[in-house]
């Protein structure tokens, strides 16, 4: 499978995306803009605190092509963050005093840089995450001792892993990759990741297959927890319940199998002002392989760069990011269903 | 084209409280309660409702509990084998009255 981008897909466009949505929303199904419900929250424009993620995306190569992939990444993706624009990162992060630097890409660890940026994050003293895709652990020999790598940085491991069996899980992300994800995780497992009282923190990440919103978080991580334990002899710390963004990938799925107005309407149906409260944007900088600054990477992935003069790492000034109100669309009707969803799991 | 079931009903579920109030109230709350985490698990009462739903043949259902088994985390094994558990039930109800037509051929025959 090609990337959208790749294969020429009219929805690589991101104009092409954001007019789908908007139309889906207010002319298709007639429903409330994402602002207007804001509005009649309270919450518009969508103000940001202190922030407190530092969130890098490496790139977005990666060794897999998952069907609901928001970044639409792939093996044909190029884009990658070089060592510049890294060394531009470090020197932001210095300017500030967030602690979390989360990693994410595409599979962040193909990007050559990738270790010599965790050690120097770490030189900073600030705790890194890393979106690991877990089958990278096992693609090629030279990604075997990342388990060791992530240990040795003390390096907080967060993995999707859509479900827990292969059928399912290989439907969403690639044939062999459930198989491939177990091999890793106990790779993961045997270095002390998931296992109590090591502090090595494995927190996975699961997201519905399909059109549909995910359940209880502490419901999904009671089952997964107990087949992977039984069935599989895996342990992890925490599972994160997050709902598909109809953005990219996604949404090409959505359109094409017939689901859109009907997930459409769910979303915007499913609207809680107290997820609404708790999105991640409000405490997250963003920023792209190239160095330009979003307030999330579903943004960054539009391209909806932040509302403010400082739109790059090269000229980052964290006074005057931090007057900034958050740049939203229809899209974040994605982050406010039901119980809510972040790269945190559920926020309300 | 018209048909006696329309999806777009399903949605409309808790207009029955416009015909009579007080007992659509009692019912909806009543309902909301039986799927509640209780002794039984939110995703336990949700695959029995998805057997019930077969069983009473109702499209609403089988269509409101096939999404919420799906929400809860529940695999198509786990939503076949309940919808099998229904028909193991409704086959076997037929069959064991096949008892009472023994019983009758055999008190009309020599
Ligand atoms: S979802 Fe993650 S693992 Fe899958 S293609 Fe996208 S970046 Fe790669
Ligand atoms: S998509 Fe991004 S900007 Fe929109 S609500 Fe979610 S986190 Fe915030």
């Amino acid at each position: 499978m090609k990337s959208l981008k790749a294969s020429g897909h009219q929805l690589a466009n991101v104009d092409v995306q954001l007019q789908s949505l908007q139309s889906e929303v207010a002319d298709t199904l007639q429903l409330p803009l994402f602002h207007q419900k804001l509005q009649a929250a309270g919450l518009f424009p969508l103000s940001i605190v202190e922030p407190s993620v530092f969130q890098v995306n490496l790139g977005k190569m990666c060794n897999q092509v998952c069907r609901h992939c928001h970044v639409d990444a792939g093996p044909d993706r190029k884009e990658i963050m070089t060592r510049e624009t890294m060394q531009a990162c470090l020197n932001a992060l210095a300017q500030t005093d967030i602690q979390t630097v989360d990693l994410t890409g595409g599979a962040p660890e193909m990007n050559p840089d990738f270790r010599w940026f965790v050690e120097e994050v770490r030189k900073l003293g600030r705790k890194v995450m890393v979106r690991c895709n877990l089958t990278i652990i096992v693609a090629n020999p030279k990604y075997h001792d990342l388990p060791e790598f992530f240990r040795l940085h003390e390096v907080e491991v967060v993995s999707s892993l859509p479900f827990y069996n292969a059928d399912k899980t290989d439907r969403q992300r690639g044939k062999g990759v459930f198989e491939d994800s177990v091999r890793a995780l106990r790779m993961l497992n045997a270095v002390g990741y998931g296992q109590p009282d090591s502090g090595l923190l494995l927190n996975l990440v699961y997201n519905p297959n399909g059109a549909f919103l995910p359940g209880s978080q502490e419901s999904l991580k009671r089952q997964f927890k107990r087949v992977l334990q039984d069935e599989f002899s895996i342990q992890f710390n925490d599972l994160y319940a997050i709902t598909n963004v109809p953005i990219s990938r996604f949404l090409d799925y959505l359109i094409s199998s017939g689901n859109y107005d009907g997930y459409m309407e769910k979303l915007v149906n499913a609207f809680n002002p107290v997820a609404a409260a708790g999105v991640m944007c409000r405490n997250t900088l963003s920023i792209s392989w190239d160095g330009f600054i979003y307030d999330c990477d579903f943004n960054q992935m539009l391209d909806l760069k932040v509302a403010s003069p400082v739109q790059h790492v090269n000229n980052f000034d964290l006074n005057a990011l931090n007057q900034r109100s958050v740049v939203i669309n229809q899209h974040c009707y994605g982050c406010t269903a039901g119980a809510g969803s972040s790269c945190g799991g559920t926020t309300a | 084209m018209q048909t006696y079931y329309n999806p777009e009903d399903l949605k409309k579920f808790g207009n029955i409280s416009e015909f009579q109030k007080e007992l659509a109230d009692k019912f909806f709350s009543y309902y909301s309660s039986v799927f509640a985490e209780g002794a039984l698990t939110a995703r336990e009462k949700s695959l029995i409702a998805l057997a019930v739903s077969h069983t009473v043949q109702c499209p609403y259902c089988i269509d409101a509990y096939t999404s919420d088994t799906l929400e809860k985390g529940c695999s198509e094994a786990e939503m076949m084998e309940a919808v099998h558990v229904a028909a193991a039930i409704r086959g076997g109800a037929s069959l064991v009255h096949g008892v009472q037509m023994m019983n009758k051929a055999k008190e009309l025959s020599m």
